[in-house]
C-alpha cells in the first residue's frame, strides 16, 4: 500500500527531525581564524526605523563577505534591547537612546556596549494639502494641540486660522518615533485620547491624506515618499530638508542608533568588520533609503571607538 | 390558540381559504426574502475576495518573475527578491506537515479508538478544542520560552516549526477526531470479527477511510500556520538574512515576515513587491492544497 510507505516516510522524517532537535545545536560558530574571507554570524535586531539602513548595509556587506551570515530582525527598539541586554544579539538598532533600566539590565548580565550613531531623521509634522493656512508651527503650539482635548479646531490653536476641525494621527506608543515626540514635544504629558494611533506609518499617511483638517507625524522618509499627497509644516520656522536635518537646525532632527556588544566586537572578527563596513557606508546608504547622513566627523568618531574596542 | 367561540360556530370549515392563501403568500415571500439575504451574504464575501485578489494581482503581477524568486531582498525594489523567505517557508512546511501528521493523528486515534470514555478524556478533549482558539502570539511566547530558551534551539527553523506545529495541532486533532468518528462502526466490527487486532483494524480499516477528512484538517491547519507572522517574530525569526538556511538549526526568515516588512516601507514600489510576495504565498498554498486534494480524492474513491 503506497500510503503506508508514505506515512512511514513521513514518520521517519519526523523522527530524524526530533532526534536532531534532542541532540541540541552545537553549530554556534565563531569567526573563522585568519584569512580574508570571514565566516560566522552577525546578529542584529531592533527598530523598524533603522531596518532599511541596516538591510542596505547587510546587502552590500554580503557582496563582500558572502560566507558571513547576517540577520536583521525587527522586534522594535524595546524588543531589540530585551535580546541585546542578555547578550543574544551583536547589534541592537534603536530609534532612541537606551533607557536606564535597559542599561542596568545589561550591566547585571555583564554585557558592555557602545552606542554608535548611524544617521539622522527629521520627525515631520504633516498636514493635508488642502490645509493652506498652517505653514509654520511652534513646539509650544504642538504641545498644546496634542495634549489638550479642549482644542477642537485649527482656530483654537492660532486665532487667525480657520474653524476647521482637527483629526490627529500618530505612531503607536511602542515606537521609538513616539518616544521621541513624547520627549521633544509632549514633555511626558499624555497624548490626547482622541488621537488615532497606528503602528503602520502608511496608515497614518493614508489618514492624513484623506482628512482635510488632519495633522500627523512620522519619519522624514514617509513624508518624502508621499509629497504629492501630504505637506510638511515648518517647525519653529525651519522646514525639514536634508540640509536642516543634517545641521540639526530643524528642531525635530533626531539621531538613530545602533548599539554594539563590546565583547562581540572584540572577539568576533566578522562583527568588527561589519561595524567598520557599516560606519563607512551608513551615510551614503541611509540617504538612498530616505534618511539623512551625518557629518563625516561623526563617523570618524565612531570609527575611533570601534578601533579602540576591536583592536586594529 | 383557541378561536373565539362565535366564529367557530359560524364557520363550517376551520380553515378560512382567504386567510390560508394569504398566509401561504406571506410564507413564500419570507422564503424569497431569506433566499436573497443569503445570496447577498455569498455575493458580499465573493466581492470582497475578488476585490482583494484584483488589487493584489494588479499591483503585484508585473513584479513576479524568476529574479524575484531567485534574489535576496534589496533596498532597490527592482533587484529585490524573496528567495530566503521562500526557502524558509518551504523548510517550515516540510517540518510542520509530518510533525502534525504523526502527533496530531496519533493523539486523535488514541482519543477516539483507545481512550476510555470518561471525565478525564472529555476534559482533555474540551481543552484541546479551547487550545484551537488561543491567539497565535501566545504560542509564539510559549515557543520563545520552551524551544528557543529552554531547549536552546535558538532562533532556528526548528524552533519556528515546532512553535507553528504546536499551534496547528489542536485543529489537526479535532479534525482527525471528527474524521475517525465518521467511519462506520460496521467497518470496525467486520474487521474485528475477522480476527484482526485493534491496531490492525485501526491502521488498515479505520485510518484509510478517515484519511480524506484528516488531510482536510491538516491542509487547513498548515495553511494557517504558513501565513502566520506573529509567532515567528516572537521566536526571533529574522527579517533580513544574508544566507539561505542550510539545515534545520539555521536562522531563517519566512514569506509573511518579508511581505509584512515590505508593506510597512514608505516607497510605493515596495507595496507592489509585497503584493507580488502575496501572489507567491498564495500560489504556494494553492499548490499545497491541490496535492492534498489529489490525495484526498484518491482515498475517497477507494473507500
Amino acid at each position: 500500500m503506497s500510503w503506508m510507505k508514505k506515512s512511514a516516510l513521513l514518520a521517519s522524517i519526523t523522527s530524524v527531525a526530533l532526534v536532531g532537535a534532542a541532540c541540541g545545536n552545537n553549530e554556534e560558530g565563531g569567526a573563522a581564524e585568519g584569512g580574508d574571507a570571514l565566516s560566522g554570524k552577525v546578529v542584529m535586531d531592533g527598530s523598524s526605523t533603522v531596518f532599511p539602513i541596516m538591510e542596505a548595509v547587510a546587502e552590500e556587506f554580503s557582496a563582500e563577505q558572502p560566507e558571513v551570515e547576517v540577520t536583521v530582525g525587527v522586534s522594535g527598539t524595546g524588543g531589540g534591547f530585551k535580546r541585546f541586554v542578555t547578550g543574544e544579539t551583536d547589534f541592537s538598532n534603536a530609534s532612541r537612546e537606551i533607557k536606564e533600566e535597559e542599561a542596568a539590565e545589561a550591566e547585571k548580565n555583564g554585557v558592555e556596549f557602545t552606542q554608535l550613531s548611524v544617521a539622522l531623521d527629521g520627525l515631520s509634522l504633516v498636514v493635508n494639502p488642502a490645509n493652506d493656512w498652517a505653514q509654520d508651527i511652534t513646539i509650544e503650539e504642538l504641545n498644546k494641540m496634542w495634549t489638550d482635548t479642549s482644542i477642537k479646531t485649527w482656530k483654537d490653536v492660532r486665532s487667525d486660522w480657520p474653524d476647521e476641525e482637527i483629526s490627529f494621527f500618530a505612531p503607536g506608543k511602542d515606537s521609538g518615533t513616539f518616544d521621541f515626540f513624547n520627549e521633544a514635544v509632549l514633555d511626558d504629558t499624555d497624548i490626547r485620547e482622541d488621537a488615532q494611533l497606528s503602528e503602520d506609518d502608511n496608515v497614518l499617511v493614508t489618514g492624513v491624506a484623506g482628512t482635510e483638517g488632519a495633522i500627523g507625524f512620522f519619519g522624514y522618509a514617509y513624508y518624502i515618499e508621499n509629497q504629492d499627497t501630504l505637506r510638511a509644516m515648518a517647525v519653529e520656522g525651519v522646514e525639514p530638508t536634508p540640509e536642516t536635518i543634517n545641521d540639526l537646525s530643524y528642531p525635530l532632527s533626531r539621531e538613530i542608533y545602533t548599539y554594539v556588544n563590546n565583547a562581540s566586537l572584540k572577539d568576533k572578527e566578522q562583527v568588527a568588520e561589519f561595524a567598520r563596513f557599516m560606519n563607512e557606508n551608513a551615510g551614503a546608504l541611509s540617504e538612498e533609503v530616505g534618511y539623512v547622513g551625518m557629518e563625516q566627523a561623526r563617523y570618524d568618531e565612531n570609527m575611533k571607538m570601534i578601533d579602540e574596542i576591536a583592536g586594529e | 390558540m383557541a378561536l373565539p367561540n362565535s366564529e367557530f360556530k359560524n364557520t363550517k370549515n376551520l380553515m378560512n381559504r382567504e386567510t390560508v392563501s394569504q398566509r401561504i403568500k406571506r410564507r413564500l415571500q419570507l422564503n424569497e426574502i431569506f433566499k436573497y439575504i443569503f445570496l447577498a451574504g455569498l455575493f458580499f464575501a465573493l466581492v470582497v475576495l475578488s476585490t482583494l485578489i484584483y488589487d493584489i494581482v494588479s499591483k503585484g503581477a508585473g513584479w513576479v518573475n524568476l529574479d524575484f524568486l531567485r534574489n535576496f531582498p534589496s533596498r532597490r525594489p527592482e533587484q529585490a527578491g524573496l528567495y530566503p523567505a521562500l526557502i524558509g517557508s518551504l523548510w517550515l512546511m516540510l517540518l510542520i506537515v509530518p510533525m502534525v501528521f504523526v502527533i496530531g493523528v496519533g493523539a486523535a486515534i488514541y482519543l477516539e479508538e483507545y481512550a476510555p470514555k470518561n471525565r478525564m478524556t472529555s476534559f482533555i478533549e474540551v481543552n484541546i478544542s479551547n487550545l484551537a482558539g488561543v491567539p497565535s502570539i501566545v504560542f509564539g511566547l510559549l515557543g520563545l520560552t520552551i524551544f528557543v530558551r529552554v531547549m536552546e534551539l535558538g532562533n532556528s527553523i526548528m524552533a519556528g516549526a515546532l512553535t507553528l506545529g504546536l499551534m496547528s495541532l489542536p485543529i489537526v486533532i479535532v479534525a482527525s477526531q471528527e474524521a475517525l468518528r465518521a467511519v462506520k462502526m460496521e467497518l470496525r466490527h467486520a474487521s474485528l470479527a475477522l480476527g484482526a487486532s485493534k491496531w490492525q483494524t485501526t491502521f488498515n480499516v479505520v485510518l484509510p477511510s478517515a484519511l480524506p477528512g484528516i488531510i482536510t484538517g491538516i491542509i487547513l491547519a498548515v495553511s494557517r500556520a504558513i501565513g502566520e507572522t506573529a509567532p515567528l517574530i516572537m521566536v526571533g525569526a529574522a527579517t533580513f538574512i544574508s544566507t539561505t538556511p542550510s539545515n534545520i538549526f539555521s536562522d531563517f526568515t519566512a514569506l509573511p515576515i518579508q511581505i509584512y516588512n515590505w508593506t510597512s516601507r514608505p516607497q510605493a514600489e515596495f507595496q507592489n513587491l509585497a503584493a507580488a510576495g502575496i501572489i507567491v504565498l498564495m500560489t504556494m498554498l494553492i499548490a499545497m492544497n491541490s496535492v492534498a486534494i489529489y490525495i484526498r480524492n484518491k482515498y475517497t474513491n477507494r473507500h
